[in-house]
């Protein structure tokens, strides 16, 4: 057995994963509407290439991905493009987003495709850029573009591939559902990865030890592969990226870095099979296996869902009770977020829609007094002081809050599971983080201000200086010319002065002639030059309208030309 | 259709701070079984008396604070103060000693910072020096252990021990002596042995002193149990009682008459237990990280040692324990944990450059 390393802290909640796993994948009934959002993933939102009125076919791109951070989006099914507007999406704000809306023409027609047959001779990039125009973001739950993930330059070079089986929240099964089930076509997916990678030294699959008919399943599947299969002691949260980093490679990821920088790549198991079907058999990322849990839902059980495919559609589905149920959450219970209406859309990151009843999970209690007895301390994976956070968070004081390390926080929520005070420390958290990074930039924003006003005051400063400079400068000529001129005041004295001075600005004859001759000859070489421009842009067949400028201008140099020889022959 | 907005984590262990308090209150009952064998019902007068004045004053508070007295009663951390001043206060002391003591820790020390979770320091224990310092001599007349009381005399009734304490009345001759720590640091140009082999209250003792150590052990057992289950980590006792054994064995010349005593006599006289388990491990004016609690229980051992051997009190836990919260902060701006993905700890007094 591979060795594996202990994290620091953790919890032990009840896993009440059995009662989701008792059938296989099961298939919904497509519904009438579907409502695809445009951001599902980290990154710049995708931008919709449809209008409101186009049949599509299942499987066809509606959006495309918009700069380097970001995929494509497609139809999940073949329809018509009803509407593209705002709707609510499934999002702890409660605010809406740009969507796409599809109405099903329920005859769920592809679109014709064909797969990459033969990866292993495919070059990287072009594998790459097929997983960014299939759509695949992670579908762990942080939904970061896959292909840029997979794609860190030449600056980081990777040895180890991690695969993260882990799923160590409770109630959650997904994975180990897909995993049950297509274990071969996902040992592919890792190969097709590794490619991409180069081959990198260590591939390794992370589970935890509460699935051991999935590690059943992948055993058969991975022998002469060079993958490794390691199982470690269930432990939430472990299936953190950092948390799962350290507990199969023994590495600390340095805090403010990505996994690249320390030469690993770790991707969860369900995009593994997405980007299987992407690259093998050209499906773009249109659905995913979502589990749905919690008693006040009949039927527990994995569904292979849809994107875009409403939370009611599923809840209706599985005979849910609203009144037995205390919250709908998306996610599972450490760090999902409730739902405010179960009209929002199953995304591409949606992996559990938790429905508890009041005995599961009952009303949260008010929170009393914070008695620091430590016991969230002592469960943070990383070695955080929370009832620190927590103080420094009711306190405002940004400072402390950095200096204790609080962007270090995974926000898994063990702490605030452990409080005897029923604090919830992760939104206090959740919230100074905010704070902090507003306050950042507002200083960003008004460091350049200051910097700006400076900088005019300081140009202001010189140009009244320069001003003041000629006045005194003027001041001082005029002076100067008042003391010379001293003494004779009559108007002819004036005049005569006056005249004097034109006298002895005029040139003589020959000055004249001489500088006659020199604008006829400066103005003919400029006729010349006009009449080459013309020449030359005709010969490249430039555009009308630069002809109509240069001939224009050859015009012009020709009419000063006339108007300087004619100025000499006057004079002659 | 509308769903209520919460946040996340959804689940919750099981822990409240009521249980917590509670099971803290459990494990006293060694220590007071093993306080009312040896000394009467003293103890237990003393207790009935905090508790009955700490519940009452912190209701009124937070009755004046206008919030909800069922609520914040019923975190019973005002019964915990109250029963823990009651077990450090010399049995039959009068009432109004106890009264006081509770009113000025409940109101004073804890209400007046905000409530449970604001006060800078242990309410228990600053009852206790108000107490000390304001009545010495209530505060150092204390009562015999059972063992050693003479003839024909026995620890008053619970009838009797009520009119003691309520009217004032002096005990029966006979029934009040001294503490072991008084008798070792009065019992001036004896020898070491020269006093274990006078002094009754060492010679008819089983390790360090009679009654004593049954008190001391009683509370030990009680904190075993609350570390067994988890209401906190080792570091702050074991520190504490490690300093203070390492201490009183550099400074144990052999026994002379100048010695400070043996560090048997230490670890298992006095407050030193009920100290290392009830009276340090106070989360809320304790230090907060484990380094820091190392640290913490460190200085207070150092401090009880010091205070005990070249001081003027006998007995030093209160007295260290407050001195020790004065630097908790301090403690905690230097000893964080080194975080996940950080080379070293951090202080907490970094300012953040940008």
């Amino acid at each position: 057995m591979r060795k594996t390393w202990l994290t620091p802290g953790g919890v032990h909640p009840p896993e009440n994963k059995q009662q989701s796993l008792t059938q296989p994948i099961g298939e919904l009934p497509i519904p009438d509407r579907l409502v695809v959002p445009l951001s599902q993933h980290i990154g710049a939102p995708s931008i919709a290439c449809v209008k409101v009125g186009d049949c599509v076919l299942k499987g066809q791109k509606i959006a495309d991905s918009a700069g380097s951070v970001s995929v494509a989006v497609h139809a999940p099914t073949s329809g018509t493009i009803t509407a593209i507007e705002a709707r609510p999406v499934a999002h702890s704000s409660g605010m809406t987003a740009p969507c796409i809306e599809i109405s099903n023409d329920g005859l769920d027609q592809w679109i014709a495709s064909e797969g990459i047959a033969d990866f292993e001779h495919t070059s990287p990039s072009a594998l790459l850029s097929v997983i960014t125009e299939a759509g695949i973001a992670g579908m762990g739950g942080a939904g970061f573009p896959t292909a840029v993930k997979l794609n860190p330059g030449f600056q980081r070079p990777i040895d180890t591939l991690i695969i993260n089986a882990t799923e160590c929240e409770p109630y959650i099964t997904a994975d180990d559902a897909i995993i049950r089930e297509r274990a071969e076509e996902i040992i592919e997916g890792v190969r097709i990865l590794s490619h991409i990678l180069g081959n990198p030294s260590n591939i390794l699959i992370g589970i935890e030890d509460n699935k051991p008919e999935a590690i059943a399943a992948l055993r058969p599947h991975i022998q002469d592969t060079g993958i490794s299969l390691v199982s470690f002691p269930t432990k939430y949260p472990s299936g953190g990226e950092k948390q799962l980093i350290y507990i199969l490679t023994g590495k600390e990821l340095p805090s403010g870095q990505i996994p690249a920088d320390i030469g690993t790549v770790c991707v969860n198991i369900g995009t593994i099979y997405a980007i299987k079907r992407a690259v093998v058999d050209a499906q773009p990322l249109i659905s995913r296996v979502t589990t749905v849990t919690g008693k006040a839902c009949a039927i527990n059980r994995n569904y292979n869902v849809l994107i875009g495919t409403a939370v009611s559609h599923l809840l209706q589905h599985n005979n849910f009770d609203q009144q037995a149920c205390s919250r709908v959450v998306m996610g599972g219970p450490m760090m999902g977020f409730s739902l405010t209406s179960e009209d929002v859309p199953i995304v591409k990151t949606s992996n559990c829609i938790l429905a508890p009843s009041y005995q599961e999970i009952p009303e949260d209690e008010p929170a009393q007094p914070c008695i620091r007895c430590g016991m969230c301390a002592e469960v943070c994976p990383a070695s955080l002081l929370p009832q620190q956070l927590f103080w420094y968070s009711q306190a405002k004081d940004h400072d402390r809050l950095q200096a204790h390390n609080l962007f270090d926080c995974i926000e898994c929520g063990a702490c605030s599971y452990v409080c005897p005070s029923n604090i919830p420390l992760v939104q206090y958290y959740r919230n100074s983080k905010g704070e902090i990074k507003t306050a950042q930039q507002e200083k960003v924003k008004s460091d350049h201000a200051r910097e700006r006003f400076e900088f005019h005051k300081q140009r202001i400063e010189q140009a009244e200086q320069e001003r003041e400079a000629k006045r005194a400068a003027r001041r001082e000529a005029a002076k100067q010319a008042k003391s010379t001129t001293a003494g004779s005041g009559s108007a002819a004295d004036i005049v005569a002065a006056a005249q004097a001075r034109a006298a002895a600005k005029k040139l003589s004859p020959e000055q004249q002639q001489a500088k006659l001759e020199r604008a006829v000859t400066s103005a003919e070489m400029r006729a010349q030059k006009a009449q080459e421009k013309l020449d030359s842009a005709t010969a490249n067949n430039d555009t009308e309208e630069k002809l109509n400028v240069f001939s224009a201008a050859l015009t012009a140099a020709q009419q000063k030309l006339d108007q300087a020889k004619a100025r000499l022959a006057e004079h002659k | 259709m509308a769903f209520k907005q919460i946040t996340s984590p959804h689940a919750h262990a099981a822990q409240n701070t009521a249980k917590v308090m509670q099971l803290v209150l459990w494990s006293t009952i060694p220590g007071l079984l093993a306080l009312s064998w040896h000394f009467g019902w003293g103890a237990l007068i003393n207790i009935l008396l905090a508790t009955i004045t700490a519940v009452l004053s912190e209701a009124l508070i937070i009755k004046l604070r206008k919030r909800s007295v069922r609520f914040y009663l019923s975190d019973y951390s005002a019964v915990v103060t109250a029963v823990l001043l009651g077990l450090a206060l010399p049995p039959l002391c009068p009432w109004w000693v106890v009264v006081t003591g509770s009113l000025f820790s409940i109101v004073i020390a804890k209400q007046l910072f905000g409530g449970l979770g604001y006060n800078p320091f242990n309410p228990a224990m600053v009852g206790y020096v108000v107490l000390l310092i304001s009545f010495p001599v209530q505060m150092t007349t204390w009562v015999t252990p059972l063992a050693l009381l003479p003839e024909g005399i026995s620890h008053p009734d619970i009838i009797e021990s009520f009119r003691i304490v309520l009217g004032g009345s002096i005990p029966v001759d006979g029934v009040t002596g001294a503490t072991p720590l008084d008798s070792f640091k009065y019992a001036l140009g004896l020898t070491a042995d020269q006093i274990y082999q006078q002094d009754p209250l060492f010679s008819r003792a089983k390790f360090a002193s009679v009654g004593w150590e049954w008190v001391n052990l009683g509370f030990l057992v009680g904190g075993i149990i609350m570390l067994a289950s988890r209401l906190f980590t080792w570091h702050g006792p074991v520190a504490m009682l490690a300093t203070l054994a390492l201490l009183s064995v550099i400074f144990w010349d052999g026994g002379s008459s100048q010695s400070p005593g043996s560090p048997l006599m230490h670890l298992l006289s006095g407050a030193s237990m009920m100290g290392a388990f009830f009276i340090l491990t106070d989360p809320v004016s304790s230090a907060v990280s484990n380094r820091g609690r190392l640290v913490y229980g460190a200085l207070i051992g150092f401090l009880v040692y010091i205070i005990r051997a070249w001081g003027n009190y006998p007995d030093a836990v209160a007295f260290a324990v407050l001195l020790a919260n004065f630097s908790a902060p301090l403690i905690d701006n230097y000893t964080l944990p080194r975080t996940y993905g950080h080379t070293d700890r951090r202080r907490a007094t970094e300012k953040v450059e940008d």
